[in-house]
């Protein structure tokens, strides 16, 4: 064969945001470390091969799709929702997920409180269970303006929260990750689980989007 | 002469900035590795995410503003493993010397991919 | 630990985790979080000392003053206990 194909990927991604261009553009200094890095660790019995495959494997699994599901059973199970609110790690992991050593306080959106996160000194995000963040949320923008101005910030999200709303940011500055859960939209009673996750956005779980309307 | 503060080019809370652009990609392959190889380094013990955010921070503000986001990953765990004694920085050199000899793109530079 | 405390206004030259905007600003301990390795060890590669963590809760009003766009609304940082200081 001339090459490898696992390696190129073309047309619309699944998920419609744009590929980088970065396999089949000219090789780039850093991509050249990445390789020399990557074989480096494994000749000399760091790692194999193998084991990198299995991480990216893991990561590719990761998506917000979990934690929609986290929070539907939240929204299902008062039980549940207790034990989240009070030991959200313990109760991720009693749900059947992976999530690694991951340090994870859930906080509630109400209708009197609304909760955003950030990371302001770098770009800590609850990756073991919604998979890698977003750029916006790793950008100077975001990270400099979600302490000072929130209100502002969730507007540029095109959230207008009423006036009687007590927003609480929290900035995860050490060892702990934090996941929203967001207020259950009106019109939803009755519905199946499933059929609630879907109603779950990673921004909803960021607290820069609500849960959408059925 | 000159002052400062002491606030780091990171410590970005509560600074101007503009507005946020909520944009987002699919990672490269070449991306996914690299935060693959920081991962299972923490988990071998080779160094831990405090000393990628530490090389992260000492690259200074001028690599935040020009390299993207697992630029910036690689050259930080590169600098820790340099440092952990892991590899010569004369091993690397070389390597990363023969590796743009094996094809002009990343597909094409691979070990194996060939005759994959 | 007092309920009440200050995060140290220091400004150190290495890799600490108490944000800038929060120095020498007093909150509320919101939840004690535990111990964990101190990542300006931790950072450097050196053998780490546990240093207890701590969720603490600042109004808006307190960091930004008058600035603040609502002066109750909230922020929540864990600090570790050595950059705290009992008001």
């Amino acid at each position: 064969m001339p090459h490898d194909h696992h390696d190129h990927q073309h047309g619309p991604s699944p998920s419609g945001h744009p590929y980088r261009a970065d396999n089949d553009g000219p090789l780039t200094y850093w991509q050249r470390m990445e390789i020399a890095v990557r074989e480096l660790l494994v000749e000399k019995g760091h790692m194999t091969a193998a084991e990198i495959s299995a991480q990216i494997d893991a990561m590719d699994e990761r998506s917000p799709a979990r934690g929609a599901a986290v929070v539907a059973r939240a929204w299902s199970d008062p039980d549940f929702r207790a034990q989240l609110l009070e030991d959200a790690s313990a109760a991720v992991r009693g749900f059947g997920l992976d999530i690694g050593p991951l340090n994870l306080i859930a906080v509630e959106n109400t209708d009197r409180v609304h909760n955003l996160v950030v990371c302001t000194l770098c770009s800590c995000y609850p990756r073991d269970l919604l998979g890698l963040p977003p750029d916006w949320y790793k950008t100077r923008a975001y990270r400099s303006r979600a302490v000072f101005e929130p209100r502002k910030v969730l507007r540029e999200f095109g959230v207008e929260l009423p006036a009687d709303t007590t927003v609480r940011v929290h900035d995860s500055t050490a060892d702990m990750r934090y996941v929203v859960v967001p207020a259950r939209p009106p019109g939803t009673e009755g519905m199946t689980e499933e059929a609630l996750a879907r109603l779950v956005t990673r921004d909803a779980m960021i607290g820069t989007g609500l849960a959408k309307r059925p | 002469m000159s002052d400062t503060d002491g606030r780091r080019w990171h410590d970005m809370g509560g600074q101007p900035a503009g507005p946020v652009v909520p944009e987002d990609h699919d990672f490269a392959l070449w991306e996914k590795r690299v935060d693959a190889l920081m991962v299972l380094c923490g988990r071998k013990g080779l160094f831990n995410v405090h000393g990628l955010r530490r090389a992260l921070e000492d690259m200074g503000e001028d690599a935040f503003e020009t390299m993207s986001y697992y630029e910036r990953w690689i050259a930080a765990t590169n600098q820790n493993l340099i440092e952990t004694g892991v590899y010569t920085i004369a091993e690397l050199a070389e390597r990363m010397d023969e590796i743009a000899t094996r094809g002009p793109s990343y597909g094409e530079a691979q070990t194996g991919a060939k005759d994959g | 630990m007092a309920n009440r405390v200050r995060v140290k206004a220091l400004a150190a030259p290495g890799h600490v985790r108490a944000p800038f905007y929060l120095r020498g600003r007093t909150g509320v301990i919101e939840r004690e979080l535990g111990v964990f390795g101190n990542p300006e060890q931790l950072a450097y590669g050196l053998p780490a000392e546990e240093k207890p963590l701590y969720r603490v809760r600042f109004t808006m009003a307190e960091i930004w003053g008058a600035a603040a766009e609502r002066q109750d609304d909230t922020l929540d940082a864990e600090i570790y206990g050595h950059w705290l200081e009992k008001v």
